[in-house]
């Protein structure tokens, strides 16, 4: 294993000029502040944050797309911005969403054309096409135009495009968004695979889903507002939580609940609820397991008939409420997008 | 067995560059002849103009070598239809589909992109140049009277080589003027049509109007051709063929060496300012 990290970032920043017309003065948007990051080679690393956090803004630095106004980023030992030439013979990246290509080319050209682009051979780059649209399950769709893919499809050929040059670093930028769960699965086993087979490989991905940071990633850093506010192994973040006591509570009620009583309860520490079909999830934290009675009076007061109780374990999710004090969409509602 | 083994010999230099041209060449040489409908809007309705002023000629009496200048200047209108949409306004384009990003984290050099879609563009044009060039001669019953292949083959190339050159000097700074590109792009459609001598000899134009318009490649190169492929060309050429080709070498190697350094210019300051991605997001 290479003693250089895969990434590395020093007090990085950027700082977005933005105006909407000529007669507009100009003014400036944060889009990341004094971020310092070390991604080992090997490592599987997640950047987790709501939209408008800065995560996509971070990607571009390090895939040489855009320069930081403040502090300085390293890839596979290299500066992104004194030698971007080394820097893009070694990364590939993925977007979310990507509507990369061209509509007129099938599958596999469109592949075909894209590893040309990094010096691959014809019959190399022909090889691993079939090969890899086999693991990701699209080797029937190489011949079809990739104007009639479905999102789903095309994501897959996104993703076989980001491995198929055999980067050292690779960057996946929200590579699940707006696919089904089927499909997300079926791309997350395969980032799995890839990385499991070479200790020299590194990926970097960003994510606003908790779940795909906590079941995919080695290391995890949490980013709002253009801040790193933890980073280390999910396990490590949810032990600071282990003081804490998690409850899911479905209740029936006709309206959403008057939320300030509960927040008067000393030893609750979050109370949130979101309606479902027919009834409401309550997302309660507590100090304590003991002042759940509290709670529960608290619900018969309100006329709140309690249909499923469940005490869970911690989540990414949870770390972030703690580090942020807002769940993730809340924050997203507000956020102005630096991303 | 492995089932994502390492690549063991990834191509770079001269190399890489020339797989980057093919590779970008690729969806124009290829792509752009699967959708048929081309041949009806990239053949019938250019002719359709070229019929209106062959008809205007033969109303008023003009010689009839006229028609053939028509012809070939309506051919190619193409190519210069195909530098202004394809390759002026693409990298703009190329950002908004996601594509540039691409470009630019790849270790392919941006000018093998931009030669690519030189290369590719200059080929799906040719086709659609030939098909109005035989398609008018046939209706219009041209007659040609070649005086010098050679001289007719060196002019094209360098007129291609120095109206592509534009064209990729132009891509650049279309990329910075983002959604600005596309009114630029409408405005200097017609004009162009005008001052170059699509359909006319540009002699007629008057010796500074017709040296000011010589900037744009088509005018020297529509013009020597004509000169060379029809028997009273000479007479209307407005500069010697030979000293056409001299400006057009000249034309070629400024656009040519413009274009590569607007372009690592441009990627620059769209680096620094963050504009190599699509605005949406």
């Amino acid at each position: 294993m290479s003693l250089t990290p895969a990434v590395k970032t020093e007090n990085l920043g950027r700082i977005y000029k933005i105006r909407n017309n000529r007669k507009e003065k100009q003014r400036e948007l944060v889009a990341l502040t004094d971020v310092n990051l070390e991604i080992h080679e090997g490592e599987l690393f997640g950047l987790l944050g709501p939209n408008g956090a800065g995560k996509t803004t971070l990607i571009k630095i390090l895939t040489t797309l855009l320069s930081p106004t403040s502090g300085k980023a390293w890839v596979a030992g290299f500066d992104v911005t004194r030698h971007p030439a080394e820097v893009r013979k070694r990364i590939n990246m993925v977007s979310g969403g990507e509507t990369s290509g061209y509509g007129l080319l099938t599958v596999r050209e469109n592949l075909w054309m894209f590893a040309q682009f990094y010096g691959i051979p014809s019959q190399e780059a022909n090889r691993r096409i079939k090969m890899l649209a086999e693991i990701v399950g699209i080797a029937d769709r190489l011949n079809t135009k990739s104007s009639d893919l479905s999102t789903g499809l095309r994501q897959k050929m996104n993703i076989i495009r980001g491995f198929l040059t055999d980067p050292q670093v690779l960057f996946l930028d929200e590579p699940t968004l707006g696919l089904d769960v089927g499909a997300s699965r079926d791309v997350r086993s395969f980032i799995r695979r890839w990385m499991d087979e070479n200790p020299h490989r590194t990926l970097l991905l960003t994510t606003h889903y908790m779940v795909e940071a906590e079941e995919l990633c080695d290391r995890v850093a949490i980013i709002n507002q253009g801040r790193v506010l933890a980073c280390d192994t999910p396990a490590r973040l949810k032990q600071n939580l282990r003081h804490e006591v998690f409850f899911q509570v479905w209740v029936a009620a006709p309206r959403l609940l008057d939320e300030y009583p509960f927040l008067q309860i000393a030893g609750i520490k979050h109370f949130h609820q979101f309606p479902e079909e027919d009834s409401l999830r309550l997302e309660i934290t507590l100090e304590e397991e003991s002042v759940l009675s509290e709670v529960i009076g608290e619900l018969t007061a309100q006329n709140a008939r309690i249909s499923r109780l469940e005490k869970r374990e911690p989540t990414l999710e949870d770390v972030f409420v703690q580090l942020v004090g807002q769940r993730m969409e809340e924050v997203e509602n507000v956020a102005v997008p630096a991303d | 067995m492995s089932l994502f083994p390492p690549i063991e010999h990834k191509r770079s230099g001269w190399q890489l560059f020339l797989m980057t041209v093919i590779g970008r060449s690729y969806p124009r040489v290829v792509g752009m002849q699967r959708e048929r409908s081309w041949m009806f809007f990239d053949v019938f309705l250019p002719l359709l103009s070229v019929a209106a002023y062959v008809f205007v000629y033969r109303a008023i009496g003009a010689p009839e070598d006229y028609v053939g200048f028509v012809v070939v200047g309506g051919a190619m209108t193409a190519f210069w239809m195909n530098v202004l949409w394809s390759m002026s306004s693409q990298l703009y384009w190329e950002k908004e589909q996601g594509n540039l990003a691409l470009y630019i984290i790849s270790p392919a050099p941006m000018m093998a992109i931009l030669l690519g879609m030189a290369v590719g563009g200059l080929f799906a044009t040719l086709l659609r140049a030939i098909a109005i060039i035989a398609v008018g001669s046939l209706i219009f019953e041209v007659t040609y009277a070649v005086s010098s292949f050679w001289q007719l083959i060196a002019v094209f190339s360098l007129s291609m080589i120095a109206l592509y050159g534009l064209g990729m000097m132009t891509a650049s700074i279309f990329l910075l003027l983002s959604r600005e590109a596309w009114h630029l792009a409408n405005l200097a459609m017609e004009p162009v049509y005008l001052v170059s001598g699509m359909y006319f000899p540009v002699k007629n134009m008057g010796f500074w109007a017709a040296a000011a318009a010589s900037v744009i490649p088509l005018t020297l190169g529509l013009d020597a051709m004509r000169q060379l492929v029809f028997a009273s060309g000479p007479s209307l050429g407005f500069l010697s063929v030979e000293t056409e080709i001299i400006v057009l070498i000249l034309l070629s190697v400024v656009f040519v060496t413009a274009a590569r350094f607007l372009l690592a210019y441009i990627e620059r300051l769209a680096v620094r300012e963050g504009r190599l991605t699509e605005n949406r997001r």
